[in-house]
C-alpha cells in the first residue's frame, strides 16, 4: 500500500508544519503592539491549543486505523458486525463536551472583556477620535482638536483611544491590525471600537470589509506616539490651510478617489461627524449630503451626543425567518 | 408547446390506476410542504416590515394612510370567499360538479373583489406621493401587501385554470388533487391575510 | 427597444475576455456541430433533455458542474496569478473592475453552480435508488427543476461576454450591490441568475422530501433508511426553510433596484444590517446543505469499503439532525464585528461551538467504523480518509472564527478564506468526488480508473495544503480577502507559494479527466466493467439492481427488514435473482415542458437585466403557456410492459451467469477474494 505510506509521512509533515507556520515571527496578530491584541493573541493561541485535544487524536487515529486495518495486513482483527459500543458512544460525545463547555466558558468571558464597545479607560480619560469610511478613503475628525485628517491617524501611546466608526458610503470596517479588533463602518450608523497601543510606533490600518474598486488601496498610517509628539502633530495639522465645511467641502471629499494622498484640515465645522451620520436618516434626495433646507430636522439629532446612550450598542436586526 | 415525446413505451396510464402509486395523497402532501416553504417567505417579509417599521423617513406611518373600512371590506371578501371555497370543496365530495363549478365562480369573483380594494388602496396611495419608492416603512408595507395580493391573483388564475378543467375534464384523479391542493392554497392565503390585517393595519392605526 | 443593450455591452476593449469568448465559443460552435454531424440532436432530446428518470438527470447535473467547475477554477487560478504578481505598487494583470467580477464569479460559480449541482445530482442519482423507489414523487418538477439550475448557469455565463458580472462579492451586501453604487447590469445578472436556480433548488427539495418520506420501500422505517438518505432528508429540510429566505431577499434588493424602493439603502430609512442579517440566515443553513450529504457519502464509502457495519448508525442520525436543527441558530457569527453586544455575540459563537460536538461525534463514528474494519484504499476510501484529517482541521479554524473576541482580529481576513475552502473542498468537494467514483459504475456500468484517480486524490490533498496553508499564515499577517494588490513585500512569498497550490489542483483536475477518458476507453475491458450491479461488495439497496440500473430501477418492490438489509441478505445466501412473473410498472413519460419553460425563463432573465421589458413580457408569457400546456396534458404517464421488464430482467441475470463462470475461471480477479476472516 503505498499511498498509505505517503498520507502516513504528509500528515507528519503537515501536524510539524502547522504550529510552525502559525508562529510566523513578526506577523502583526501574534506580535500585538496594544493590550487587546495581545490578549486576542492569547485567546486565539488558547482555543488553539484546547483544540488539539481533540485534533491531534483524530488525525494519529485516523492514520493509524487506515494503516493498522488495511485489507493486507492479516493480523488485524475484524469484526464485521460490531457497530455499538456504549462506552465509546458516551466518550466520543463526552470529550467534545467538556472542550466546548471550556471555550463557552472562554467565549463568554472573553466577549465581555473584549468587547469593542467597552471603554478601556479607567477614570474615563480617552481620546475621542471619529473615522468616516469614504470611497475610498478614511477621514479621521479629532472632535476636540477640532482637526481633521485623512488617511492618517495619530495618537499617544498608552491612551485609550475610542475610535467612533461610520460611513458616508458603503459598508467598511475600521482594522489595525496590530492593535486588535475591528469594527464595521456603517453609513447612519455610530458604531465604536476601544483600543490602545503600548508601544510607539507606525501601524498599518485598513478597511478590511470590500467596498468596491479602490478597496485594495484603502490604507492608512495609524501613529503611535509619544504625548509630546502627538502635540506637535496636532499642531502640524493645525498650520494646514485646508479647512473642511460641512455640508461643502466634505461634498468634494465624498467624491471617489482611489489611492487618496494624506490630507490634514486645520479646522473642521462643529458637530461634521453627527453630520454626517444624520445625513442618512432624513428622507433626502443625494445621499451623500444632507438637504440644505434642513426638513427633517427632527430626525437630525438621533445620532448626535445628547442620545449618545442608544448608540453604543447597534443590535442587529433580528431575522426571526430564520426559525 | 409542451408536446410529451418518447412515447415508444406502451400506452399511457388511464387515471383511474394513479392509485397505484396513491399520487393524490403525495400530492397533497407535496403542496403542504410548498405552502411551508411560501410562509418562510412571508416570514420574511413580515420580519422585514418589523424592522423597517420606523424607517419613515420624513413622510407618512401606518396610522397616517391606512383607510380601515377599506381595507375591512376587502378582508370580508376575503373571508367569505374562504367560506365558499369550503362549499365548493363539500360540493366536490358530494361529486356535484356543477355545484362546484358555481361556487368557484363566486370564490373567483370574491377574490377579485379583494384583488380591486387593493389595487384601489395602492393607486391612491401612489396618487398622494406615497408610493413605494418614499421610505422604507412604505416599501416594506407594498411589498409584503403586494407579494399576498400576487399570490391571491395566481390563485385567481388557476380558479380559472380549475374551472376549464372542469368544463373539459369533469372531476377526475387529475382535477380532484388540483382543488384540493388549490383549497390548501386559498385557505392559506386567507390565514396570511389575517396576520396582515392584524399585524399591519390593526397595529399599524392602534 | 433594446433597454440598456447595446453593442458596447461587449466588453471589445478586454482582450482576457475576448480570447475567453472566441475559445468558447469555437468549442460551442465544435461541440453543436458535432452533435448535428453525428445526429444526436433526436437522442439527445428524447432521451436526454426531456427525461424524467431522476438517474439520467443526475448525470446531467454532474455534467454541467463539471463544466463549471473548469470555469470557476480558472477564476480560482486568474486571482491566484494576479495576487502572486500585485505587490508593493504592481497593479497585476487584472484592473479592479476584472479582478472583482472574478472572485464574484468564483464564489457564485463554485457555490451555486458547482457545489449545489453536485449534492442534488448525487442525490437523484442515489437516493430513489437506494430507498427502493421506483422514481421521486414528481418526475416532472425534477426534470424542471435541472433545467432552471442551468438557465441560472446559462445567465451567468452569458454575463462573461455581454456587459459584466457583479463586483460585489458573492453575497452582493448591500448598499454596494445597490443601484446607486452598482449601476451597472453586473448585480442584475447575478439576482437573475440565483433567482431562477434558486426556484430550481426550493423545488428539488421539496421533491425529494416528498420522495423520502413517502416513497421508501415497504418495511423501510426512518431508522433503516441508508445514511445518505438520512443526510439528504435533512438537507432538503434546510433547502426548504431556507432557500425561500434567499428567495425573498434577492427579491428585495430586486425592488431596490428596479423600483426605487429602500429595504437596504444608505437613506430613506433603509437598513444594510438587515440584508446581511437575512441573506447569512440563508447562507449559513446553506453550508450545511452543502455538507450533509458529503457526510453521508462518507458514512457509505466508509462502511463500505472497510466491510463492517457503519459505527453508531442512531448517533450519526441525531447527529444529522442536531446539526440541521442549530444550522438555524448560528448565522450571526458571519458577522460579530456588525458592532451588536456581547451577550448577542456571545450566544451566537457559543451556539456555533455546539456545532461542532455533533460533527465531532461524526467523524468518531467514521473513526469506529474503520476500527477493526478490513480496508479496501480504494479511491473513495482515500478521499475519505483525506476528508477526515482536512475537515477536523477546517474545523477547528471555524471553531476559532466562532470565538467573537478572537473573530475581531480574524473576520474579512484570509484566515476565513483558508477556512471555508478547508470545510468546503476538504468536505464537500472531496465528498463529492468520493460519491461520484462510488456511485459511478451504477450510473454507466463501469468502474472509474482508479491509478489516475489516485493521482488525482493526491494532488488535489497536497494541492490544497499548499493552496491553503500559506492564507492562514497571511492572514496573521493582516492580509484580508478580496484585495487586488497589497504594499508588504514580505507578503508576496506566500502568494507565490498558494499559487503554486493552485497549479497542484489544477493538475488534479487533469487526473480526473484523463482518468474519465481512460475510464470510458476501456470501458469495456473486464477490470472496468461492472456486470454483478455490486461492484464494491455494498450494503445498500441501489447495489441490489443492475449497473446502470433499468429505467424503471426496480423490477418488484423490495421488502426491506433492517439497516444494510442487502448486505444480510447478502450474508446469508438469500439473494436471488428477480424472478419473474413480471408486472407491467407504472412509470412517468418523459417531457418538453421542463426544457421549454427553462429557454423563456432564461429570456425573461435576460430581459430583465438589460431593461428590455417587452422581452420579458414574452418570456414570462412563454413560461405561463408552456406550464399550463403542461398542466393541460393528460398523456403524462404510461406502462412498462410486463415483456419488456421481463426482457430487461432476464438479460441482466444472463450476464450474471456469465460473470459468475468467467470469475470461476479467473479466481485471482474476484475482487473480494482478499476478505479476513471474522475474528
Amino acid at each position: 500500500m503505498r499511498g498509505n505510506r505517503r498520507l502516513r509521512v504528509l500528515g507528519v509533515l503537515l501536524l510539524t508544519a502547522l504550529p510552525l507556520l502559525l508562529a510566523g515571527c513578526s506577523s502583526a496578530l501574534l506580535d500585538p503592539k496594544g493590550e487587546v491584541g495581545m490578549e486576542q493573541r492569547t485567546l486565539i493561541l488558547t482555543a488553539f491549543g484546547l483544540m488539539q485535544i481533540v485534533v491531534i487524536p483524530v488525525i494519529v487515529m485516523t492514520l493509524l486505523f487506515a494503516w493498522r486495518y488495511r485489507r493486507s495486513n492479516h493480523k488485524a482483527a475484524y469484526n464485521p458486525d460490531w457497530a455499538h459500543n456504549n462506552w465509546i458512544e458516551a466518550i466520543v460525545w463526552l470529550i467534545p463536551c467538556v472542550i466546548i463547555v471550556f471555550l463557552a466558558g472562554l467565549t463568554w468571558y472573553t466577549s465581555h472583556s473584549l468587547d469593542p464597545h467597552r471603554s478601556l479607560a479607567e477614570d474615563g480619560e480617552e481620546l475621542e477620535i471619529q473615522a468616516v469610511s469614504l470611497d475610498w478613503k478614511w477621514l479621521f475628525i479629532y472632535p476636540e482638536q477640532g482637526i481633521a485628517t485623512v488617511n492618517e491617524v495619530a495618537f499617544p501611546a498608552n491612551v485609550p483611544v475610542r475610535f467612533r466608526v461610520s460611513s458616508g458610503s458603503v459598508m467598511n470596517a475600521f482594522f489595525i491590525p496590530h492593535l486588535g479588533s475591528q469594527i464595521y463602518a456603517m453609513a447612519g450608523m455610530d458604531n465604536d471600537v476601544h483600543l490602545i497601543a503600548n508601544h510607539e510606533g507606525t501601524y498599518e490600518g485598513r478597511s478590511t470589509n470590500y467596498s468596491g474598486a479602490g478597496f485594495s488601496e484603502m490604507t492608512f498610517e495609524a501613529m503611535a506616539t509619544s504625548p509630546e509628539e502627538f502635540d506637535s502633530w496636532v499642531e502640524g495639522v493645525r498650520e494646514s490651510s485646508q479647512t473642511l465645511t460641512f455640508p461643502d467641502g466634505y461634498a468634494e471629499l465624498v467624491e471617489p478617489t482611489i489611492n487618496h494622498p494624506v490630507e490634514y484640515f486645520s479646522s473642521v465645522s462643529s458637530g461634521l461627524y453627527e453630520d454626517i451620520v444624520s445625513s442618512f436618516l432624513g428622507g433626502s434626495e443625494g445621499i451623500h449630503v444632507p438637504p440644505s433646507d434642513g426638513g427633517h430636522g427632527h430626525t437630525d439629532h438621533r445620532a448626535g451626543e445628547e442620545s449618545h446612550e442608544d448608540h453604543g450598542e447597534i443590535s442587529p436586526t433580528s431575522a426571526e425567518a430564520a426559525e | 408547446m409542451a408536446s410529451e415525446s418518447m412515447s415508444q413505451h406502451g400506452d399511457h396510464a388511464h387515471p383511474e390506476t394513479h392509485a397505484h402509486h396513491d399520487t393524490g395523497s403525495i400530492k397533497v402532501f407535496g403542496f403542504w410542504v410548498y405552502l411551508m416553504s411560501d410562509l418562510v417567505i412571508f416570514g420574511s417579509l413580515f420580519a422585514t416590515y418589523a424592522v423597517l417599521l420606523r424607517g419613515t423617513a420624513g413622510g407618512p406611518s401606518g396610522a397616517d394612510i391606512f383607510d380601515l373600512p377599506l381595507i375591512l371590506a376587502g378582508t370580508f371578501l376575503l373571508l367569505i370567499s374562504s367560506f365558499t371555497y369550503g362549499m365548493a370543496v363539500l360540493a366536490m365530495t358530494a361529486e356535484k360538479v356543477k355545484q362546484l363549478s358555481a361556487w368557484l365562480i363566486v370564490t373567483f369573483l370574491l377574490g377579485a373583489g379583494f384583488i380591486a380594494l387593493e389595487i384601489y388602496e395602492f393607486q391612491h396611495l401612489i396618487h398622494e406621493g406615497y408610493g413605494p419608492d418614499r421610505s422604507a416603512f412604505l416599501s416594506a408595507f407594498f411589498t409584503l401587501v403586494g407579494t399576498h395580493g400576487l399570490h391571491v391573483f395566481f390563485g385567481l388564475i388557476w380558479i380559472l385554470v380549475v374551472l376549464v378543467q372542469l368544463k373539459t375534464k369533469g372531476l377526475n384523479d387529475m382535477t380532484r388533487p388540483r382543488i384540493l391542493c388549490l383549497s390548501l392554497f386559498w385557505h392559506f392565503l386567507d390565514i396570511v391575510w389575517i396576520c396582515v390585517f392584524s399585524f399591519v393595519y390593526l397595529m399599524g392605526v392602534l | 427597444m433594446f433597454g440598456k443593450l447595446s453593442l458596447d455591452a461587449i466588453p471589445t476593449h478586454d482582450p482576457i475576455i475576448m480570447i475567453v469568448a472566441v475559445v468558447m465559443g469555437i468549442g460551442a460552435i465544435a461541440l453543436l456541430g458535432a452533435i448535428t454531424y453525428y445526429r444526436k440532436w433526436g437522442w439527445l432530446w428524447s432521451e436526454w433533455f426531456t427525461t424524467v428518470d431522476h438517474k439520467k438527470l443526475g448525470i446531467m447535473y454532474f455534467i454541467v458542474a463539471l463544466v463549471m467547475l473548469i470555469r470557476g477554477f480558472s477564476d480560482a487560478i486568474m486571482m491566484r496569478i494576479q495576487q502572486a504578481m500585485s505587490v508593493a505598487g504592481a497593479e497585476g494583470y487584472l484592473p479592479p473592475d476584472h479582478f472583482d467580477q472574478i472572485f464574484t464569479a468564483h464564489g457564485v460559480i463554485m457555490i451555486f453552480f458547482v457545489a449545489m449541482p453536485m449534492v442534488i445530482g448525487l442525490m437523484n442519482l442515489v437516493v430513489p435508488l437506494q430507498i427502493g423507489a421506483r422514481d421521486v414523487a414528481y418526475p416532472f418538477l425534477n426534470n424542471l427543476s435541472f433545467w432552471l439550475f442551468v438557465a441560472g448557469a446559462a445567465l451567468v455565463n452569458v454575463s462573461l461576454v455581454i456587459g459584466e458580472f457583479a463586483t460585489t462579492g458573492w453575497l452582493a451586501y448591500a448598499p454596494l450591490s445597490g443601484i446607486e453604487y452598482s449601476p451597472g447590469v453586473g448585480v442584475d445578472y447575478w439576482i437573475w441568475a440565483l433567482q431562477i436556480s434558486g426556484i430550481g433548488t426550493t423545488l428539488t427539495g421539496i421533491n425529494f422530501f416528498v420522495t423520502i418520506l413517502k416513497m421508501r420501500a415497504p418495511g423501510m422505517t426512518l431508522f433503516r433508511m441508508p445514511i445518505f438518505t438520512w443526510t439528504s432528508l435533512c438537507s432538503n429540510v434546510l433547502i426548504i426553510a431556507s432557500f425561500p429566505i434567499l428567495t425573498a431577499t434577492v427579491a428585495l434588493l430586486t425592488l431596490d433596484r428596479y423600483m426605487g424602493m429602500h429595504f437596504f439603502t444608505n437613506d430613506f430609512g433603509g437598513n444594510m444590517m438587515m440584508y446581511v442579517n437575512l441573506i447569512w440566515a440563508w447562507g449559513h443553513p446553506e453550508v450545511y446543505i452543502l455538507i450533509l450529504p458529503a457526510f453521508g457519502v462518507f458514512s457509505e464509502v466508509v462502511a463500505t469499503f472497510s466491510r463492517k457495519r457503519l459505527f453508531g448508525y442512531k448517533t450519526m442520525v441525531w447527529a444529522t439532525v442536531c446539526i440541521t436543527l442549530l444550522s438555524f441558530i448560528v448565522w450571526l457569527h458571519h458577522f460579530f464585528t456588525m458592532g451588536a453586544g456581547a451577550n448577542v455575540n456571545a450566544f451566537f459563537g457559543i451556539m456555533t461551538m455546539i456545532i461542532a460536538i455533533p460533527t465531532g461525534v461524526k467523524v468518531f463514528n467514521w473513526l469506529f467504523t474503520m476500527y477493526r474494519g478490513s480496508l479496501e484504499m480504494s479511491t473513495p476510501m482515500l478521499w475519505t480518509i483525506g476528508f477526515i484529517i482536512t475537515f477536523t482541521i477546517g474545523g477547528m479554524t471555524g471553531v476559532m472564527l466562532a470565538v467573537p473576541a478572537a473573530n475581531f482580529v480574524l473576520h474579512n481576513s484570509l484566515f476565513v478564506i483558508a477556512h471555508f475552502h478547508n470545510v468546503i473542498i476538504g468536505g464537500v468537494l472531496f465528498g463529492m468526488l468520493a460519491g461520484l467514483i462510488y456511485w459511478f459504475p451504477k450510473a454507466f456500468g463501469f468502474k472509474l480508473d482508479e491509478k489516475w484517480g489516485k493521482r488525482s486524490f493526491w494532488f488535489w490533498l497536497i494541492g490544497f495544503y499548499v493552496a491553503f496553508m500559506p492564507l492562514y499564515v497571511l492572514s496573521f499577517h493582516g492580509a484580508v480577502r478580496r484585495m487586488q494588490s497589497y504594499g508588504p513585500e514580505e507578503w508576496q512569498i506566500w502568494f507565490i507559494v498558494a499559487l503554486v497550490g493552485a497549479l497542484l489542483i489544477m493538475a488534479g483536475i487533469v487526473c480526473t479527466a484523463i482518468q474519465l477518458y481512460v475510464s470510458i476507453k476501456n470501458r469495456h475491458h473486464p477490470a472496468y466493467v461492472d456486470v454483478s450491479g455490486d461492484p464494491w461488495d455494498g450494503r445498500t439497496l441501489e447495489w441490489s439492481v443492475a449497473s446502470p440500473a433499468p429505467h424503471y430501477n426496480f423490477a418488484h418492490l423490495p421488502q426491506i427488514g433492517q439497516i444494510d438489509d442487502f448486505w444480510e441478505m447478502k450474508r446469508q445466501g438469500r439473494v436471488t435473482v428477480n424472478e419473474g412473473p413480471y408486472e407491467p410498472i407504472h412509470m412517468p413519460r418523459n417531457t418538453a415542458a421542463g426544457p421549454i419553460i427553462s429557454l423563456f425563463s432564461v429570456v425573461v432573465g435576460f430581459g430583465l437585466v438589460w431593461h428590455i421589458w417587452w422581452l420579458a413580457i414574452v418570456g414570462a408569457l412563454g413560461c405561463l403557456v408552456s406550464f399550463l400546456a403542461r398542466v393541460f396534458n393528460d398523456d403524462i404517464d404510461y406502462y412498462v410492459p410486463a415483456e419488456e421488464v421481463e426482457r430487461t430482467e432476464r438479460a441482466h441475470q444472463q450476464r450474471l451467469e456469465e460473470y459468475r463462470k468467467w470469475l470461476e475461471a479467473h479466481p485471482e480477479e474476484n475482487p473480494n477474494a482478499q476478505v479476513r476472516m471474522e475474528g
